[in-house]
């Protein structure tokens, strides 16, 4: 498997505090990755990284070739990133948020894709011309996770979707982005708090410590790490 | 019954300029100062094409509201933009700046004196109703309301008018979807150069046209906004014609404020709405999430 994502050496700044200092990392086509690691560790810098939202230095390779411009242009080479704490607009209505996902593609005719998003999320369409910052936590997060999906994008950063929400919509979460890693072949590059069902999720797991790559391997390798485990799995 | 629609004309001539300043204000954040002015300008381009060049009036109303597209896109690529990185208060001051600027460049050429201006309606009245009702301002909020609904479907039904809202709504987010932020900001200026365009075009031929034609719209607009909630759209055409009924009937019903007080009444509804309701009728108090 050839990687669709690598980082090389990758340092990241705000003002004058460094977040990354020299970050490495490879995401395989049609795989799951998982970054883990403590607060401030630099999962969320790492993200930001790859699309043009911080400051960086070192190589980012996306599709063999070196990713370069802000955001706008990293959207347009293919990248979806869900941000943190739920990347919705609040003020515009849940149909709104689906075709502003798709505004990077020139297809003006969406209503395949609207379908194909309520595959996976039933409650979409009835729910169409509600405003978005009406839902649920759980129902923003889901789609925030649409909204990236209608850019048919050939990979996926997820920055924390678990975060303040129920065990149970967490884990509904990571199912679907399961099953559309194994039915539509999915690249995804998820930043996660919760180790247990990142790496249950994950084929491949970093760990993150203060700005540097500390453990690497097969989520496997690392549920057998004796002190991933102890700091992350808390068993 | 007459007065309500006088009222109503002057007031949709508000809610035009007041929309423009909304348009900006969602979109960055500060109070464009030289609206106004720019408006003025752009009604002297439409004055000089009809009056020497022998333009009919509505090929020269077309033609302004492009030179008034392109003029203010070309302002905030080149003025506003390379402020923007700055506190909001130096972009304030940058547009306060404009607004002498355009002033003096405005009296240049064309001088001070006060000009006449030809309208594009008959100033005869028809009767409706029992009602002797003024041709011109039946006009004037034909055209506003055509342009209103023209913006409106533009930002409903449009990609690129979504694109903006989304800019304007969360730029940061809109970024990661592929929205070109900067790109949606400069058109957000054009279009409001155009309102202020129709705005002042409007208006020109009954308050005749000078350098300052604009300086006591601006104060209605910018009440007409507050009144409505500067972030609302809605509320800024709801505000611009209930002000322009309400100073209507105050000028000719209240006998000691007469025609010449209403610029004060203007004030003071900014003033009252400040204090009593910041967020104005359909504005929302903004909560910042920590």
């Amino acid at each position: 498997m050839s990687a669709l994502l690598e980082l090389e050496g990758v340092e990241a700044r705000y003002g004058p505090v460094r977040a990354l200092h020299g970050v490495s990392l490879e995401v395989p086509e049609g795989s799951i990755v998982a970054v883990l690691g403590a607060n401030g560790a630099g999962k969320t810098t790492t993200l930001r990284s790859v699309s043009g939202t911080v400051r960086r230095t070192g190589k980012v390779t996306f599709d063999g070739k070196p990713l370069r411009g802000g955001p706008e242009a990293v959207a347009r080479a293919g990248i979806a990133h869900v941000p943190e704490g739920r990347g919705t607009f609040t003020e515009l209505t849940v149909v709104e948020n689906l075709r502003l996902g798709a505004y990077v593609r020139r297809e003006r005719d969406l209503k395949d894709d609207i379908d194909r998003i309520a595959h996976w999320f039933p409650w979409i369409p009835e729910r169409r011309n509600q405003a978005a910052g009406t839902l649920s936590g759980g129902e923003q997060q889901m789609l925030a996770l649409a909204r990236a999906l209608m850019a048919k994008p050939r990979l996926l950063m997820l920055d924390e979707p678990s975060l303040g929400l129920a065990p149970m919509i967490v884990r509904e979460i990571f199912r679907i982005v399961r099953e559309l890693n194994e039915q539509d072949g999915l690249t995804v590059l998820v930043v996660e708090q919760d180790a247990r069902i990142a790496l249950d999720t994950a084929s491949r797991a970093y760990v993150l410590e203060v700005g540097r790559v500390a453990v690497a391997g097969s989520s496997e390798e690392l549920e057998r790490n004796e002190s991933v485990r102890r700091s992350y799995l808390g068993y | 019954m007459q007065q309500v629609v006088a009222g109503l004309a002057s007031g949709s001539i508000y809610a035009s300029l007041a929309l423009a300043l909304v348009l900006i204000h969602r979109a960055t954040g500060v109070i464009n100062f030289a609206q106004g002015e720019m408006a003025t300008l752009s009604t002297y381009i439409a004055w000089t094409l009809t009056t020497n060049h022998g333009w009919s009036y509505w090929p020269a109303f077309v033609f302004t509201l492009l030179a008034s597209f392109v003029g203010g896109a070309a302002v905030h690529q080149g003025v506003i933009r390379p402020n923007e990185k700055g506190s909001l208060l130096r972009v304030v001051i940058v547009t306060i700046g404009l607004l002498l600027f355009i002033n003096g460049l405005v009296t240049m050429i064309w001088g001070g004196e006060v000009r006449a201006v030809q309208s594009p309606f008959p100033t005869r009245t028809i009767e409706i109703a029992g009602v002797a009702i003024s041709i011109q301002d039946i006009g004037t909020i034909g055209v506003v309301l055509a342009t209103v609904v023209a913006l409106w479907l533009l930002f409903q039904y449009t990609k690129i008018g979504l694109a903006m809202r989304a800019a304007a709504v969360n730029p940061a987010e809109a970024r990661l979807v592929g929205v070109r932020v900067t790109w949606m900001l400069t058109l957000g200026w054009g279009l409001a150069a155009v309102l202020g365009a129709i705005a002042g075009m409007l208006a020109a031929p009954s308050l005749f046209l000078d350098p300052t034609l604009m300086a006591a719209l601006l104060i209605y607009a910018f009440a007409a906004a507050v009144l409505g909630g500067i972030d609302s759209p809605v509320g800024a055409i709801v505000g611009g014609l209930t002000l322009g009924v309400g100073l209507n009937l105050i000028g000719t019903y209240v006998d000691f404020i007469g025609a010449d007080l209403r610029l004060p009444v203007a004030l003071a509804v900014i003033l009252i709405v400040l204090l009593v309701k910041p967020s104005g009728i359909f504005g929302r108090s903004e909560v910042r999430r920590v």
